[in-house]
């Protein structure tokens, strides 16, 4: 049985799709078959995004209908065995997932892969609910933001309330605390928020904190998932987030801010 | 939450009460049927309360049942007794209608009379006969909420205490129409005494919230005090004043 993760966030723009881009490709580096789907139907990016977008013939949506297998619609990746994306459909809109059709896709590919991505849409509608509805865990990215905190906050109530596990009443999703854009000099002018007072507001675990980097920008552009970039730092807390995500102990990293050289600062390089 | 598909109320209504003195099968049916017959349509389907408390030949077995097919044959409708003496409460219980306590304070009965046979049927509004049900306050349990309540999220303990165990985020909101105990932060609104209750507090480990308001009187977050913001607390009603003080 796949261990189904949600990526949810509430609010959007916070790095959900960079996200799942991420972990998925860190499971998969791992040795965990894992399957990423993108919830976000008419707004698909992770195709973008895992730099597959040339290879979508068959969509969630086409399988949902019964229009084209699974076999059809997943696509491996190029770059990470044991790695597959199933792409949203673009020209349909969120009401073409139904809860009957994403059981029987998610209870098919459990057989086949050992962990489920769902990457949500934005929002609290019914896109981002069918996307956690039938999650175990959950990670719920947040940036370090006001406004950011409170969607988050938000959804982890409807996790809690509308997820087919608070239905039934089985154990609670497991959720996962992680924070994005992160910049512990910004943090230290007081002008975002700190890791401990998300934690506070939030009061779920803490799965990562990534650091804002320009890493991040550059590999959703050319397609490649920023955990692949072993040289910036986002990469490398994603990689952290990935060992703690299936159990590790690893300590957080660039939680503080690094003292700009000379020359950095000449140079105003903010990476 | 609050969507329940029913509301439980109190209310008065006239009903008809049969007072039965002495009970003897055949002549309490021939006696009742004579007094029906001088206002056949008024005794229509009319529900009736039969009062027991004042039988006098208590001695008798008595055949409830019989006395039931009684007063439906002749076009009553028993719903009920009242009065009736511990020795009959089996008997009461087995005919499956309800068995009222005699309660003298809280039923009134007055002396029906039945129109005459000359008069128009229109005078029965003249009847009155009242039984006034008195609400009174039951005490439920307290609501207990283990988890955290998020943005969006409303939780209303109706009639009782609400505990919550873990913290009151920005944008949830937390009712009871009692006391509000938050072991944690308190970000969110809190209502106590929603129902009106002047004595309901609120209690909380952190106070940081929205709105704090006991019995309809409300603080909002920015007139609270910055000596009492993040510590825990209590706000409690002084005259119409919504005190805030440390615990």
């Amino acid at each position: 049985m796949a261990k189904i993760i949600v990526v949810t966030s509430g609010k959007g723009g916070v790095g959900k799709t960079t996200t799942s881009a991420a972990i998925g490709t860190g499971l998969a580096m791992q040795g965990h078959r894992t399957i990423i789907i993108d919830f976000d139907v008419g707004l698909r990016n992770l195709d973008l995004i895992m730099g597959c977008e040339r290879r979508v013939v068959y969509d969630f949506v086409n399988v949902i209908n019964g229009e084209a297998t699974l076999g059809q619609a997943t696509i491996k990746d190029k770059r990470t065995d044991n790695l597959h994306i199933l792409a949203a459909s673009q020209t349909r809109d969120k009401d073409a997932l139904t809860q009957e059709g994403v059981q029987k896709v998610l209870n098919e590919l459990s057989e086949d892969y050992d962990f489920i991505i769902c990457d949500s849409p934005a929002g609290i509608e019914k896109g981002a609910q069918m996307a956690l509805y039938f999650a175990d865990e959950a990670i719920v990215v947040t940036n370090p933001e006001v406004s950011s905190v409170r969607d988050s906050d938000r959804i982890l109530g409807i996790l809690q309330s509308k997820s087919q596990r608070a239905e039934q009443g089985k154990d609670p999703i497991k959720e996962h605390l992680l924070i994005t854009r992160y910049n512990p000099a910004r943090v230290n002018e007081g002008e975002m928020l700190s890791v401990s007072d998300v934690e506070d507001i939030l009061a779920i675990p803490l799965l990562g904190v990534i650091p804002e980097s320009e890493a991040v920008l550059k590999a959703s552009n050319q397609g490649t998932p920023v955990i692949l970039d072993a040289q910036a730092n986002a990469g490398q807390a994603y990689n952290d987030a990935v060992e703690r995500l299936l159990g590790d102990e690893v300590e957080h990293r660039f939680l503080i801010a690094q003292k700009k050289g000379f020359f950095k600062r000449l140079l105003g390089a903010t990476a | 939450m609050s969507d329940a598909d029913f509301q439980l109320k109190g209310s008065t209504l006239t009903v008809v009460v049969l007072e039965i003195h002495r009970y003897e099968p055949d002549s309490f049916s021939a006696q009742l049927q004579q007094k029906i017959l001088k206002a056949p349509q008024f005794f229509a389907n009319s529900p009736v309360l039969i009062n027991i408390g004042k039988l006098t030949n208590t001695d008798l077995p008595i055949d409830f049942s019989l006395l039931i097919k009684q007063c439906r044959e002749l076009g009553l409708q028993p719903v009920g007794f009242k009065g009736g003496a511990e020795e009959f409460a089996g008997a009461i219980a087995e005919t499956g209608l309800a068995s009222l306590p005699e309660s003298s304070a809280s039923i009134k009965a007055v002396a029906l009379d039945i129109p005459e046979p000359t008069i128009q049927p229109e005078t029965e509004s003249q009847v009155e006969i009242k039984t006034i049900v008195q609400e009174k306050t039951v005490q439920r349990p307290s609501k207990v909420i283990t988890r955290p309540v998020r943005s969006g999220q409303q939780v209303y303990a109706e009639g009782a205490d609400l505990i919550v165990l873990s913290q009151v985020s920005e944008g949830a909101e937390v009712l009871a129409d009692g006391n509000i105990h938050v072991y944690g932060a308190l970000r969110g609104r809190a209502l106590a005494g929603v129902y009106g209750d002047t004595e309901a507090r609120i209690f909380c480990q952190q106070m940081d919230a929205e709105l704090i308001s006991v019995a309809g009187n409300f603080l909002l977050s920015e007139s609270l005090d910055d000596s009492i913001r993040k510590q825990s607390a209590q706000a409690y009603l002084e005259g119409d004043t919504l005190k805030i003080i440390p615990l």
